[in-house]
């Protein structure tokens, strides 16, 4: 079935192959942000008017700057690799910089929400949710799951961008390998993507 | 392994990679260890200790069962022995056992590679298996008391009980990513790292089965993953989104479970027909029949087995339309499946059969499958299902296609791989007797209980009525031949292991794969020369000739 010709050579880099695998990590991620919309959108058709009143506690100002934040950091993300690919590594460093930035700014905003919404008593668990409709309770309970869950991302998401970013500074990441910033990129992009969605689904639609 | 197995050829010495010393020794040359084949081995040794915890509990349930009332243990020591029970044989043992064990192990071997893609991340699932394993083993033993839910945590139940649930529930999310980090890191070994030449077509079966397995890994588990959040956050926060009372849905919960846990079933069984498909052309000396419809079969049973999970669920009240459409799409799983036992029986039809203990338990794996698959059809028509469901007959299906598939599968795959993965033969006339004690012992077990849900016992009960004790004596005593036959077979491994004959030959069964081209056991490069591919997996010498004539 076979012939020995060659000796062994080392195994040699294969990025496609860690692309590949890439993908596969953000299409089970997707996937597993899947089964909340699934459940939002279940619920959202069997609560139409609950979910409608609860969303108008929204606050649609800071939403809307998180997108445009979120967005923004992306496009620094996507310009730190663009930049790593000419050899500019100084100024990959600062984008990353900007893109974690970013995130931080994202969240910080996620907390003043979360807290103004705490102090009207919209989260789980306060009596005066209870006493809402149940469609409304779950409105709060799908919000808080999934922009949670996504928040966490965001978390875990600055965590890696500053080991990139260190492994930029130390010349791990270079102009011919730089699999591992795109990687990180990708990921980055997922969690837009996925806050894409969110923003709509929890602020626009009434 | 000692030195005196290694053999010399023009090459120098081949350094087994039982005995390869890299950046670390000892014990943590294992435990640090990033090659496939020992990360396989450490696979084996976890599931096998899980195994045997899940078998305890197993042959507890049924000494339980002996009289109609109490017997060893209370109600509620009853339904925490069961619950613990199918989650350590559900998400520690029969999940993993195959491609975990020799899908790691022989996987990269087969396609002529020299590791998995993410050899890293491949010891990371491990070390995530262990967690998950160890905190399963902690909900047991932690002041609350094991899960008493039942392996499927159903709501609303699994929001009020008091026992240990969100560790359980920990452990099975972190098996599932353990699950997801292996599945992502076969498809890219099978799409990336496959020898010159081995083609698609020319991948053995195994792969195949492993590649539409792998697939199946990483679609389906994040759904239960997340389900099995949101139930941790149901309980923590009461957010409502599953408790009924605060507006939630549990039938949803169980649309949600079953849509991973349905395609798990699958995920369970494609590895052991993979090997059933790997140990029946060698040992009948025959080229595989239907080579590409096996292939496809695999793929064709992880698509339409993505479809049916709704067969779990005819008795909670979903519409019509939708129990029609499932029970169709049930029936339909049928054909890939039964494609691939017409396959393997056309492939032993005059064949020169060699009945080793490899083939015998391959041989065991279609009949107890094919039972499995047909009474899988009779729980597949709505109105059988309506009068069956949560019967007896559910629990004598299921442990027929699993562990009389999946579970006979992995003895099959066991006694074929196992002298090549450590170079010591198994005394064989002993593997053979412990065969049967294990396929008596089955059938004893598990048979009586097809009759039993038939006559109407309930699963999961703790009393039941006289009538069926009879029957449930009769199942017990399965048990106790079956685990005879089980402690047979692995003191028979076991021993081998130490004194068993030392094999240095390459190829023990004749077989035409890759890893019987190598040496025996492996050494840690796996090939010394880099391997090409010209023909098929399974050309055997008679069709050779037949070639020959052809030129």
């Amino acid at each position: 079935m076979t012939t020995q010709e060659h000796a062994v050579e080392n195994v040699h880099r294969d990025d496609i192959r860690s692309r590949m695998g890439m993908w596969l990590f953000l299409f089970s991620e997707l996937i597993l942000f899947g089964g909340l919309f699934l459940m939002y959108s279940v619920y959202r058709y069997m609560h139409q008017q609950d979910f409608s009143i609860a969303s108008k506690e929204m606050n649609t100002f800071l939403g809307t700057l998180n997108t445009v934040i979120l967005l923004t950091s992306s496009l620094t993300m996507a310009l730190s690799i663009a930049a790593i690919k000419k050899g500019k590594k100084g100024f990959s460093i600062f984008l990353q910089i900007v893109t974690i930035l970013c995130g931080i700014a994202f969240m910080v905003n996620k907390v003043i929400e979360w807290s103004h919404e705490f102090a009207e008593g919209n989260f789980p668990g306060s009596s005066i949710l209870a006493n809402k409709p149940s469609g409304q309770i779950l409105y709060f309970g799908m919000y808080y799951s999934m922009v949670g869950l996504h928040g966490l991302h965001v978390l875990i998401g600055m965590a890696i961008i500053g080991f990139m970013t260190v492994f930029t500074i130390r010349g791990k990441i270079t102009k011919d390998d730089y699999v591992k910033l795109e990687a990180a990129g990708l990921y980055w992009h997922l969690v837009d993507i996925i806050w894409i969605f969110l923003f709509p689904l929890f602020y626009l639609i009434t | 392994m000692a030195s005196e197995t290694l053999s010399i050829n023009h090459n120098g010495y081949h350094e087994s990679y039982l005995e390869y010393q890299g950046k670390h020794k000892g014990i943590w040359g294992w435990l640090l260890t990033t090659d496939h084949k020992r990360i396989g081995v450490l696979y084996m040794i976890s599931i096998l200790s899980f195994f045997a915890v899940g078998v305890t509990l197993g042959f507890l349930i049924r000494l339980e069962l002996l009289t109609p009332q109490g017997t060893i243990v209370g109600p509620q020591a009853y339904n925490e022995f069961f619950t613990v029970h199918g989650v350590i044989m559900i998400f520690l043992f029969i999940i993993p056992v195959i491609s975990a064990i020799f899908g790691n192990f022989f996987l990269p071997i087969l396609i002529g590679a020299k590791d998995v893609a993410f050899p890293r991340i491949n010891l990371l699932s491990w070390y995530l298996y262990l967690t998950g394993g160890a905190l399963v083993l902690l909900a047991i033993v932690l002041p609350g008391g094991a899960p008493d839910t039942g392996w499927t945590f159903y709501i609303p139940y699994s929001v009020r009980t008091s026992t240990n649930l969100i560790i359980t529930l920990v452990a099975a999310f972190i098996l599932g990513m353990s699950s997801i980090l292996t599945g992502l890191n076969f498809i890219s070994t099978i799409h990336r790292m496959r020898a010159e030449g081995m083609s698609w077509f020319k991948m053995p079966l195994f792969a195949w089965s492993l590649y539409a397995t792998s697939w199946i890994q990483v679609i389906a588990t994040p759904i239960v993953g997340i389900t099995l959040v949101m139930v941790i956050v149901e309980r923590v926060f009461h957010v409502g989104i599953f408790d009924p009372t605060l507006g939630g849905d549990p039938i949803l919960y169980q649309h949600l479970f079953w849509i991973y846990s349905h395609p798990a079933v699958y995920i369970i069984i494609l590895p052991a027909m993979g090997v059933i498909s790997e140990i029946v052309p060698v040992f009948s000396q025959r080229t595989i029949f239907g080579y590409k419809f096996i292939a496809f079969s695999s793929i064709a049973i992880a698509v339409f087995g993505s479809l049916v999970w709704a067969h779990h669920m005819f008795s909670t009240g979903i519409s019509d339309t939708a129990e029609f459409v499932f029970s169709l799409l049930t029936f339909l799983v049928a054909i890939p499946s039964a494609i691939k036992v017409f396959n393997w029986i056309a492939t032993l039809y005059k064949g020169s059969i060699l009945l080793e203990p490899p083939l015998l338990y391959a041989l065991a794996f279609i009949f107890l499958f094919t039972i499995g698959g047909l009474t899988g059809i009779i729980q597949g028509a709505i109105s059988l299902d309506i009068y069956l469901t949560d019967t007896y007959f559910i629990v004598a299906h299921f442990h027929y296609t699993m562990f009389g598939g999946t579970g006979f599968g992995f003895f099959a795959a066991l006694h074929y791989w196992f002298p090549k993965m450590f170079g010591r033969q198994y005394n064989k006339k002993i593997a053979k007797i412990a065969f049967w004690f294990v396929f008596i012992g089955f059938n004893t077990l598990y048979f009586p209980m097809f009759i039993l849900g038939w006559m109407g016992m309930p699963r999961r009960s703790y009393h039941y009525l006289p009538q069926f004790q009879p029957l449930h004596v009769l199942s017990t005593v399965g048990s106790w031949i079956l685990i005879t036959g089980l402690i047979i077979m692995f003191t028979n491994l076991f021993r081998s292991l130490l004194k068993g004959g030392k094999i240095t030959k390459k190829n023990i069964w004749g077989g035409e794969t890759l890893e019987w081209q190598i040496e025996t056991p492996p050494t840690f490069e796996n090939f010394e020369f880099e391997p090409k591919v010209f023909e098929a997996p399974y050309e055997y010498k008679q069709n050779e000739i037949e070639k020959e004539e052809v030129k």
